[in-house]
């Protein structure tokens, strides 16, 4: 059973532009497109190779990365996901690839160096199997046809038969299940047709497939090797009244049960009109999503886990403090740090110091003991890490270090107010350009997207 | 150290040469105020001594630095003379001398001027090469696939590897319209060969098609409720968008311009190049 309004699919209704439109407008709410996490180069008489640091071939106007053609198979869906823009009841133009048109556009824009490969979702059509089938066989083509290397990323089905699946994972260099909303009240109250269980249960399945798979590898070298770069989620931010802690403790069991190598998240812009959602002029809670990712790096890079940023009594992070400065200021009895005698553990906990300039200080520390103008050089951000170093038992020139006079040399009066509230200002509702003078905003986001805090 | 001879250097720009020019400041005691490439010879008021490029002297000087320093100190100082930086070959000449005194350290002697300010070109070359990466855009003439590039460096010899990995079937040429300098590639080598002001076709209709296609898809994929420009222009400065096609102005297909090749033995546009000739980058 499949409902919507008029389908013309693959007919001579819509031509190649038409579908290109509709199929990248219904996917572009997902959010990754990360290419990343995989080293290969062509096969004999094949085309395309992947990096594991990933490439970035442009961004779009809203700044996001644009590194793999995403596109929906189809946005026929039968499902009725009430934050969705492809749900049944949507009154909107639907379409679909044929598998052969949609690899033969990917090739194109590949060889053109547009692309970094192929991001594949779908709505679901007749049923999940047979969508399966139809995403399964535009990856064929690809593959087998085209002898194409190049990065892809599947999502599974949820509901789709293993044996499906598993296919697609031998096809894909990265799987991903959306998990869509951070709890099982959520996803009952707004994706009537998904369940916890619907979407964990694949999960688990893809994991299982990885580690199976990477014992095969260990004994037979040429082994087919099933979504290389692992597997990946995401959830919707803010659609739903999930606290930051309950958010970033699903993701930090998602990463310990699941092995996932990343976590999305995507701050929910109104596509609907539910009292069961936020109302339609609600602006995007882009800040709230940024601290998220912020703390996710947090998690996968600096040691931390998600009980010492957030507790209990502190659900929420907080709007002009990044989550690593706030762990900081309410640990000052461990600071301020002796650059010289330090762990790299220790260093990675200092605001201003991250992943690349920690390892510079181990390795450079060895030739002999650093002074403050050497770590600039070495690429710590000074303006932050100042307050809490000092260098051969000095601190830099002219700083007093307490909890106040931190936070007054960091934060602006506006943000200062803020803080001391702890609440989202009202009136320009949780905007980046907040930041004013003393954090840079447009510093902060960059250092978020590299993974440097 | 020698004092500064009150001394410029002419080479003839190749690295061979650079390594002359550290082999003559042993030789002769001295260390140069400056060491200048052959066009920048009028600039300078010190009386200038020129350094013939003699293979052997550069071999002995080659030889020596993996050997003193490091495979990494070699591979630096390669990356090094890749970059634009003003007066890389002098401070490259410092570097070196501090590498023999100092062996594979000099590599992290950061509080060195010489050794930092190399290393932070290094790093913008590496950058920028990577950004490329990403960013050049080929376009399909003739079954052949042709780009340009404005890079700030010297750029090409980073990125034959990888578009050699990425399209090992095609043929594929990037011409460099800052250093004048074009890779081309033919199934299965690579080479790097002086070009200059070689007009790219018109694009022909199924070319165009594609373009048209990936404009499409660039505009749509934006979220309009998050558009945030500060944040593109952050991860993709201005200076790129010259020659993506999604920034391509209708009408006006690609920014190109007049003029022939400077060896027009080797290559022919647009059905690339028969590669004869002994070319070994």
């Amino acid at each position: 059973m499949f409902c919507g309004k008029i389908i013309p699919v693959g007919g001579r209704f819509v031509d190649i532009f038409d579908k290109l439109k509709i199929l990248t407008d219904a996917a572009k709410f997902d959010v990754a497109c990360t290419s990343s996490g995989v080293d290969k180069s062509a096969s004999p008489g094949g085309i395309g190779n992947a990096a594991a640091c990933g490439i970035c071939h442009s961004f779009a106007a809203d700044g996001r990365c644009i590194s793999l053609l995403k596109v929906l198979m189809t946005n026929v869906c039968v499902f009725d996901c009430k934050y969705c823009v492809n749900r049944r009841s949507n009154d909107t133009r639907r379409a679909m690839f044929t598998p052969r048109e949609l690899a033969e556009l990917t090739i194109q824009f590949y060889r053109r160096n547009y692309i970094e490969g192929l991001f594949l979702s779908s709505g679901v059509i007749k049923n999940p199997d047979y969508t399966c089938e139809q995403m399964t066989e535009a990856l064929r083509i690809l593959r087998e046809d085209y002898g194409f290397s190049g990065y892809i990323h599947a999502k599974a089905i949820p509901g789709a038969d293993p044996a499906l699946i598993s296919r697609l994972g031998f096809l894909a260099d990265r799987m991903s299940v959306n998990i869509e909303l951070p709890s099982q009240n959520s996803l009952e109250l707004l994706a009537p047709d998904k369940s916890k269980h619907s979407i964990l249960k694949p999960m688990g399945y893809i994991k299982n497939r990885i580690s199976e798979n990477s014992a095969d590898l260990v004994r037979y070298r040429h082994a087919p090797r099933f979504a290389p770069a692992g597997q990946s989620t995401q959830m919707i931010i803010g659609a739903t009244p999930e606290t930051d802690f309950h958010i970033l403790n699903l993701s930090e069991n998602l990463y310990k049960k699941y092995g996932l190598k990343r976590v999305f998240f995507s701050a929910y812009i109104p596509v609907a009109e539910n009292t069961l959602l936020p109302a339609r002029d609600t602006k995007p809670p882009l800040l709230r999503e940024h601290r998220l990712y912020q703390a996710d790096w947090l998690l996968r890079f600096y040691g931390f886990s998600a009980g010492e940023l957030l507790d209990e009594q502190h659900q929420n992070f907080d709007p002009v403090m990044d989550p690593k400065c706030n762990w900081a200021l309410n640990h000052l009895e461990l600071f301020p740090m002796e650059i010289n005698r330090a762990s790299y553990e220790e260093l990675l906990r200092v605001p201003g110091i991250g992943v690349r300039s920690a390892k510079r200080i181990v390795r450079a520390r060895r030739d002999g003991s650093l002074d403050f103008t050497v770590l600039k050089r070495l690429g710590v951000v000074l303006k932050r890490a100042q307050y809490f170093i000092v260098c051969g038992g000095r601190a830099a020139q002219g700083l007093r270090i307490s909890h106040d006079s931190v936070l007054r040399s960091l934060l602006s009066e506006r943000e200062l107010n803020l803080y001391n509230f702890n609440r989202y200002p009202e009136s320009e509702p949780e905007q980046l350009s907040l930041f004013g003078n003393s954090l840079n905003a447009q510093e902060e986001l960059q250092k978020c997207l590299t993974g440097e805090m | 150290m020698p004092d500064g001879g009150n001394v410029a250097y002419y080479y003839d720009g190749s690295f061979d040469g650079m390594l002359c020019c550290v082999f003559e400041s042993y030789a002769a005691k001295e260390i140069p105020d400056e060491i200048l490439p052959p066009e920048a010879l009028q600039a300078t008021f010190l009386p200038a001594k020129a350094i013939v490029t003699d293979k052997m002297k550069a071999e002995r000087v080659r030889k020596s630095i993996p050997e003193k320093m490091g495979a990494q100190a070699y591979d630096f100082i390669r990356h090094a003379f890749l970059t634009n930086i003003d007066g890389k070959e002098y401070r490259l000449l410092l570097f070196i001398r501090l590498g023999f005194k100092h062996g594979p350290k000099v590599m992290r002697m950061i509080s060195e001027d010489a050794v930092y300010t190399l290393l932070k070109a290094v790093r913008h070359l590496n950058n920028e090469s990577h950004l490329l990466k990403g960013f050049i855009r080929f376009s399909a003439f003739h079954g052949a696939l042709v780009a340009e590039i404005e890079p700030k460096n010297i750029v090409l010899p980073l990125l034959a590897k990888h578009f050699r990995e990425r399209f090992p079937g095609e043929r594929f040429i990037i011409f460099d319209r800052t250093n004048d300098m074009a890779l081309i590639y033919e199934p299965y080598r690579h080479r790097i060969i002086p070009a200059s002001g070689v007009e790219l076709p018109e694009p022909d209709e199924a070319e165009q098609k594609i373009r048209e296609l990936w404009k499409l898809f660039y505009n749509t994929i934006e979220v309009e409720g998050r558009y945030n420009p500060k944040c593109r222009m952050s991860h993709m400065p201005k200076h790129y968008w010259k020659y993506m096609t999604e920034f391509e102005t209708p009408g006006k297909p690609s920014p190109c311009r007049a003029g022939t090749l400077k060896n027009p033995s080797g290559l022919s546009l647009p059905a690339a190049s028969e590669d004869n000739s002994e070319d070994n980058f």
